[in-house]
């Protein structure tokens, strides 16, 4: 089996004040050049985990147990100074809103060149690599690029900037945090294209966050489901969507749009909405939406186990129990 | 994409191409330039020697602004009245920027307990009308220029304290800011090449707008008997000696109204150019 590149085990993260629980328990790891989505509602704590990753919780949220293992460095206890001199050389993030990611009173060229700079690396050939990932990501006329300042590019050209500045020093992982949502649909396809095509060229992995299905499916290898600070569901992409197990996705997956769907049929929606993480106890977290819900599901918590096609954490799996 | 060539340009290009800007740069280059003189003693008759046979002359070829009851020359006492309000106005925005500054974005960016800090004690200044602490703070130091300066930069403090915290509160939370951190930046150069830069452009109007309101609040300070004290001239020192005479000798009030008049609306008007010049979106080629 090939070893992890990085591997997250037991991660809870609660708020500082009150100690709730935000992201409970969580574990998975991603391996070298593999691209994992992790789909969730807003408040399912898929952002949370990807900052906890870096050492950027926001203030008043804190992980309280569990670790985060890379190159056999356990990230969260290790210090701020070694945190930021992984952030950007050894694991990049970009982010939803492109029109407001970059610095808009320095030309962009300066911004690349900046990443250099941070990690007090030689600055000799920082302008040719610079240039080379403005390449790299399709801007026409890089030269001049580099002498203009971010209003006079579209929120695509912008999106294009800040995954060249992510990639400048060629990270193993890269963590999306929505990149696309804020962007048109074609610039969207642009994007994803984009993206995976640098994943094949360097091999980086691709830690991918979204709340939209239909994105991931022809980007990742392996979707990761949570809901409520859980994981819920965890299987190769062609198994999720062929055959998800736990009844929040297979009923995430029926409310997509079809393009069979008829002139003013209404897409089929889970009903109520997810509960507060740390509200939910010695339960299923979906139980409160769930039409198979049966008494166990109110009692106990189910654990994530595997079975013929994904892991479920679900007491009644859509293929039944084994 | 619009052509990059213009990006080329500093903000200095596109200053000069205000005409509010142009306007206030040549009216307080003219005060400065005044104030310089001054400085130098390059006036045209001594501000101080009393000429009791010359009082109260009309303006004319040798007393360019006309002479006071002592007979002293009022173009010569307007001139080192602006150095002396220059002097003051720069030395306290100097300080009051400077620490308002380093304040304001010290504890904007880092938050807590020092920006609760930061905050109360700038409340408690706002608190106060802007004139009566300033007359206090000067009562209780002294009647020599840097006294008068100390009181108005305490006075301006918390407005430089606010005009920086505000963006820097915003611009921490853009996710530029975040991006960059992600990218590794430590807070230093955050605070450095990405906050600072940002918020600079308000902090120069904020200077300009000050620098007038400092050259107000000291001829205030003056025209009220504190701060500057005769025989040395102040430009509202000599508003002040000015006033009764000005139903029968219009010009004893002229020259020192009209130097105050030109370097504040001067000022305003470079603050007015510095906010259009600075922000590369709002320029236009």
């Amino acid at each position: 089996m090939r070893s992890s590149l990085i591997e997250i085990r037991n991660l809870c993260i609660q708020t500082a004040n009150e100690s709730r629980e935000l992201v409970k328990n969580i574990s998975f790891s991603i391996y070298p050049g593999e691209a994992v989505g992790v789909v969730g509602e807003s408040g399912s704590g898929k952002t949370l985990t990807a900052l906890s990753i870096l050492g950027l919780l926001p203030r008043g949220v804190l992980a309280q147990s569990g670790e985060v293992t890379y190159g056999g460095k356990n990230l969260l206890n290790a210090s701020e100074e070694s945190r930021r001199s992984i952030r950007g050389r050894e694991i990049s993030m970009i982010y939803q809103d492109p029109m407001t990611a970059l610095n808009p009173v320095m030309k962009l060229g300066k911004q690349l060149l900046e990443v250099f700079e941070a990690h007090e690396l030689p600055k000799e050939n920082a302008q040719e690599r610079a240039l080379n990932a403005l390449i790299e990501v399709g801007i026409p006329e890089p030269e001049r690029a580099m002498q203009s300042y971010p209003h006079e590019f579209s929120g695509g050209m912008r999106q294009r900037v800040m995954i060249a500045m992510a990639l400048v020093l060629s990270p193993k992982l890269l963590i999306a945090d929505e990149p696309t949502t804020a962007l048109d649909v074609t610039i969207q396809r642009q994007i994803l294209a984009l993206i995976s095509e640098q994943r094949k060229k360097t091999h980086m992995s691709i830690l991918w966050i979204t709340h939209d299905l239909g994105v991931v499916a022809n980007l990742v290898d392996r979707v990761i489901v949570m809901y409520a600070g859980q994981i819920v569901e965890e299987g190769s992409v062609n198994e999720i969507f062929t055959n998800p197990q736990h009844r929040y996705t297979a009923g995430l997956l029926k409310s997509l749009p079809k393009a069979t769907i008829k002139n003013r049929e209404r897409l089929s929606a889970i009903p109520g909405v997810p509960p507060k993480p740390w509200l939910v106890e010695n339960s299923c977290a979906f139980s409160s939406r769930c039409s198979y819900v049966t008494e166990e599901c109110l009692t106990k918590t189910p654990a994530l186990i595997r079975n013929k096609f994904t892991s479920a954490a679900c007491f009644h799996p859509v293929g039944g129990n084994s | 994409m619009k052509s990059s060539s213009t990006s080329e340009k500093s903000w200095v290009h596109y200053y000069f191409k205000s005409t509010s800007g142009i306007v206030g740069a040549f009216l307080v280059l003219i005060m400065m330039t005044i104030s310089l003189c001054a400085a130098f003693g390059w006036m045209p008759h001594d501000p101080l020697i009393q000429n009791p046979m010359d009082s109260l002359h009309k303006p004319s070829s040798v007393y360019w602004f006309g002479t006071d009851q002592f007979g002293r020359d009022i173009f010569s006492r307007a001139m080192d009245g602006m150095r002396r309000s220059m002097t003051v106005s720069i030395v306290s925005v100097s300080i009051a920027g400077i620490a308002g500054v380093s304040l304001g974005i010290i504890g904007g960016f880092f938050g807590s307990w020092l920006d609760s800090l930061v905050v109360r004690l700038s409340d408690v200044i706002f608190a106060f009308p802007a004139i009566l602490l300033a007359l206090a703070i000067v009562n209780s130091l002294g009647n020599s220029w840097i006294d008068t300066a100390i009181a108005i930069a305490i006075v301006y403090t918390p407005i430089f304290i606010r005009v920086a915290r505000g963006p820097v509160l915003i611009i921490k939370e853009l996710d530029y800011v975040k991006s960059v951190r992600v990218l590794g930046f430590s807070s230093v150069r955050i605070l450095r090449s990405h906050v600072l830069p940002n918020v600079l452009a308000p902090i120069l109007v904020q200077i300009a707008l000050s620098m007038s309101w400092a050259i107000l609040t000291e001829s205030g300070l003056s025209f009220l008997g504190l701060g500057t004290q005769p025989p040395d001239s102040s430009l509202g020192l000599m508003v002040s000696e000015a006033q009764p005479m000005a139903a029968f000798a219009w010009w004893t009030l002229a020259a020192p109204s009209l130097f105050i008049t030109l370097v504040v609306v001067g000022l305003n008007l470079v603050g007015d150019g510095l906010r259009d010049s600075l922000d590369p979106s709002r320029r236009q080629s």
